[in-house]
């Protein structure tokens, strides 16, 4: 038995170091998608600004209202800006050469960020903008420079200015921001909107997330229960064996 | 149900063959649990093959819908989250079992004679399943996808001559495309399972003629009752079934513990960058195959002297090659007169010790940026061709040591 | 001689037990993993999203004509029938199979003479009872139409011959054994309507 619980330990090895690595100046994000409300508060968030030009295009309207606990008539009224049907996908009404004309690139589709970028990706990114006269839309990133993308959300984060130590290298880890024009929101309160919209996009990127953790654990224990009857049996045959 | 089989039996060796593989093949009776990996390694290829059909139902092999296809398996296909998990969690775990049934070879000596065969078709058997994985990590068509194959088919590059000519010809285009792709699934989900399935086939009929090794290394048909049954073999049914049983339950546990909680593994399973699309205009920052073949990358990576005739490219093309070709020379290069290592010498207890350290080093390494400094002192680069040294000396090597080592007597019966 | 062993009844009991009830866990396991898979071949996401109700304007349908719209992959078949027609359809109710719309073919709301809510509007899926085949319009009637000289208008099935009337129903002795199928749909204002949803108000 004893063999057993080592050959499960070596089986989970390769869990004790991380494949990814991962740069490791991103501000860490608190995700839980078993918070209901703040994925509401995410999604509505998402719908309202997000998706006026990224598309979620592997995700339906109705899925994510079922997920979530929204009634189909809120679904409707409030978060379905591009499309009338909730079996449709989350596609932005923007037309994509339309896009490329205005910010140079078709902004990515976010179904899968979550995944393809992490999480404290995305909860750094969308803290790291600052003003900057030098870019076409006058906004920059300390995470991402010279980024195509405006800062979408500046009037909850109010207009800041941003100095680099040491030389001026725009970098997140070295970054200092000034307030110039103050938001409607406070810093904390900044964060904690910021905080909905990355555990609503951890959702999007895998909305199975929300049921595999609990099926998980009755599968375990079904398993476990199995262990038991086959190392018993194995037991009762062995016995003839000296 | 007795008359039955005898109209059965009549037409085909129904019966017989039960007998013969199943419930009166003789199993030594002091296998361990490092003979838990073989059936284990059948039980996932099942379960691969399995789900794999039922991914085929909804996956398209097309350049323009393969990576959207495969989140549509995700997201509206009922349950098939779980049956894309199970595959992709699956694939790395029959690479760990067959890992593990492989060092159970090097341990005890399965691979030396008669059992020779067993250990070559077994090893074409490890090969094609590499090839099995290669054609199957570029169909969700994620960024690291296309570019590991991108950098893979490369390599054919380096074959003098025709090189070109023939990355081309495997490919199907100038660039991995949808020609690529599509051939690729076709080998996948046809040609290479067919290949594994008549292999896996071949292995077993040829372990059931000379019969099993033990952790003993000792032969257990010399000694035999009045009836023929080996003294020290139990039948494998219902002896091993209802223990192999204990094995899979185990297996599966860890196997569903990793896809109901953790089936990327921190990116060890499925990578990031292979959640966003092929991109031909961006190539992930370190283009990394999965971890069961980064030791044969770092071997590839480690040779970067440009002095070799014919430059480093070529050179490292054939250490990675001939890195796999050894492993099927083994039975030959191992002159040792006992089989296990029970028996066996400090020598090949330490070369071996070495030998898996630098294994898992390697494999490490070849998920790694190689100028980076990961495991201190020394360049990645420079442990990976460290571990390059070692991993050809313990095969070249091998005839020397294994010869002057010191033995002791093996028993003339199995020991517990 | 180590099977002997097992000759005593006591443990060759629990033996018995302990393998009847592993097998037993052993395949109800196998079969829940096996639930997922046959699941996933049941209609997905998409599948469904495809298959919402359809929602028609029919202000443009002229009298005596018929427009097609697309339902679950499927065609409907929408016609604004005239005076003639329906009064042609109670004169040929002893030709018909089942005039009176016994066989279930149709919601309850449209089990009627004139197997629709308005009487002028049918909605037919344009699906063959028989073998699934599409029929095609045959509104003129008498020979013009190709079908029979006393043909008062219908659907023809050229598959295998199957009539239908102006309602949609069989005609006898032809393959097809029951009515054309009438879609669940409902009417959302007196010009829309949507084909797919069930309509709430009383047959």
């Amino acid at each position: 038995m004893k063999k057993c619980i080592v050959s499960v330990l070596m089986l989970l090895m390769p869990l004790a170091v991380s494949a990814s690595g991962g740069a490791g100046n991103l501000d860490k994000v608190y995700i839980d998608v078993s918070d209901q409300a703040s994925l509401q508060r995410g999604a509505r968030t998402f719908v309202n600004y997000c998706l006026s030009c990224h598309n979620a295009s592997f995700m339906r309207y109705e899925r994510m209202a079922t997920d979530l606990g929204i009634s189909e008539a809120l679904l409707r009224e409030e978060m379905m800006f591009a499309s009338d049907k909730p079996g449709d996908l989350m596609v932005t009404a923007m037309p994509a050469a339309g896009a490329k004309t205005w910010f140079g690139v078709v902004p990515p589709d976010l179904s899968l960020t979550a995944r393809s970028r992490g999480a404290d990706w995305i909860y750094t990114y969308l803290r790291s903008f600052y003003a900057d006269e030098s870019t076409t839309t006058g906004w920059n990133n300390a995470l991402f420079s010279n980024v195509a993308m405006p800062h979408v959300l500046y009037q909850w984060q109010g207009t800041r200015a941003a100095t680099f130590e040491g030389g001026g290298v725009a970098d997140v880890s070295s970054v200092r921001y000034q307030s110039v024009v103050p938001g409607t929101m406070t810093g904390r309160e900044y964060d904690a909107a910021i905080r909905d919209l990355t555990n609503f996009m951890v959702y999007l990127a895998e909305p199975a997330k929300l049921v595999r953790y609990e099926i998980g654990f009755w599968v375990m224990l079904f398993m476990g229960v199995f262990i038991v009857l086959a190392y018993l049996l194995k037991k009762e045959y062995w016995r003839d064996v000296h | 149900m007795s008359k039955f089989m005898t109209w059965v039996d009549e037409r085909f060796p129904a019966t017989k063959v039960w007998e013969e593989h199943v419930s009166k093949y003789y199993a030594p009776k002091n296998l361990n649990f490092w003979y838990f990996f073989g059936s284990l390694a059948m039980v996932v290829m099942v379960l691969q093959i399995l789900t794999g059909i039922f991914l085929t139902m909804h996956y398209k092999p097309d350049s323009s819908l393969a990576f959207a296809s495969v989140e549509y398996i995700m997201r509206d296909v009922p349950g098939g989250w779980f049956i894309r998990y199970l595959h992709s969690v699956g694939a790395s775990m029959l690479f760990i079992v067959v890992y593990l049934h492989m060092f159970r070879g090097l341990l005890y000596g399965s691979h030396r004679s008669p059992r020779e065969l067993i250990w070559l078709l077994g090893m074409l058997l490890y090969v094609t399943l590499m090839a099995e994985a290669f054609f199957g990590y570029l169909l969700p068509w994620g960024n690291m996808s296309y570019w590991g194959a991108q950098v893979i088919i490369s390599l054919f590059g380096a074959v003098p001559g025709i090189g070109p000519g023939l990355s081309e010809w495997i490919r199907g285009d100038f660039v991995v495309s949808d020609a690529t792709l599509n051939r690729f699934f076709a080998f996948h989900v046809i040609l290479v399972p067919l290949l594994l399935s008549l292999l896996v086939y071949l292995h077993i009929v040829a372990l059931h003629k000379v019969g099993g090794n033990n952790p003993d290394g000792i032969d257990i048909k010399k000694d035999k009752d009045a009836s023929g049954k080996p003294l020290d073999g139990i039948a494998f049914h219902p002896y091993y079934t209802v223990k192999d049983n204990l094995g899979v339950a185990v297996m599966m546990t860890a196997l569903l513990a990793v896809v109901f909680f953790v089936p990327e593994l921190g990116g060890w399973f499925l990578e990031k960058d292979n959640f966003a699309p092929a991109d031909i205009l961006q190539t992930p920052p370190d283009i990394v195959p999965l971890w069961y073949l980064t030791p044969y990358y770092s071997i590839l990576r480690a040779v970067t002297f440009e002095w070799l005739p014919g430059g480093a490219k070529l050179w490292g093309v054939l250490a990675m090659g001939s890195a796999i070709v050894l492993l099927f020379f083994l039975p030959w290069l191992d002159r040792s007169p006992v089989r296990s290592i029970r028996y066996r010498g400090w020598m090949y207890k330490t070369a071996l010790t070495l030998f898996v350290i630098t294994f898992v080093m390697l494999g490490y390494l070849g998920t790694r940026n190689p100028s980076h400094v990961d495991l201190g002192l020394l360049t990645n680069v420079t442990w990976s061709q460290i571990g390059l040294v070692v991993y050809f000396a313990f095969f070249l090597l091998m005839p020397i040591y294994t010869r002057m080592d010191r033995t002791k007597p093996e028993p003339d019966r199995v020991t517990g | 001689m180590a099977e002997d062993k097992a000759e005593d009844s006591q443990p060759n009991r629990r033996r018995q037990f302990l393998t009847a009830l592993t097998s037993a866990v052993g395949v109800a396991g196998a079969g829940g993993m096996m639930v997922p898979l046959v699941a996933s071949m049941a209609p997905s996401a998409r599948s469904r999203a495809g298959g919402a109700p359809v929602e028609v304007d029919i202000s443009e349908l002229r009298e005596g004509r018929m427009m097609v719209v697309e339902w679950r992959g499927k065609p409907v078949w929408i016609v604004r029938r005239s005076e003639q027609m329906l009064t042609d359809l109670t004169e040929i109710r002893d030709q018909l199979s089942d005039p009176d719309s016994t066989v279930e073919q149709q919601p309850a709301y449209a089990a009627n003479d004139h197997r629709s809510i308005r009487p002028e509007i049918l909605v037919l899926l344009g699906v063959c009872t028989h073998l699934g085949c599409a029929p095609t319009k045959k509104f003129e009637r008498g020979a013009a139409s190709g079908v029979s000289a006393d043909w008062r208008g219908g659907f023809f099935c050229p598959c295998h011959g199957s009539r239908f009337d102006l309602a949609g129903r069989v005609f006898k002795n032809v393959p097809a054994p029951t009515n054309l199928e009438v879609p669940p749909h409902s009417f959302v204002t007196a010009t829309r309507i949507l084909i797919g949803l069930d309509s709430q108000e009383p047959a």
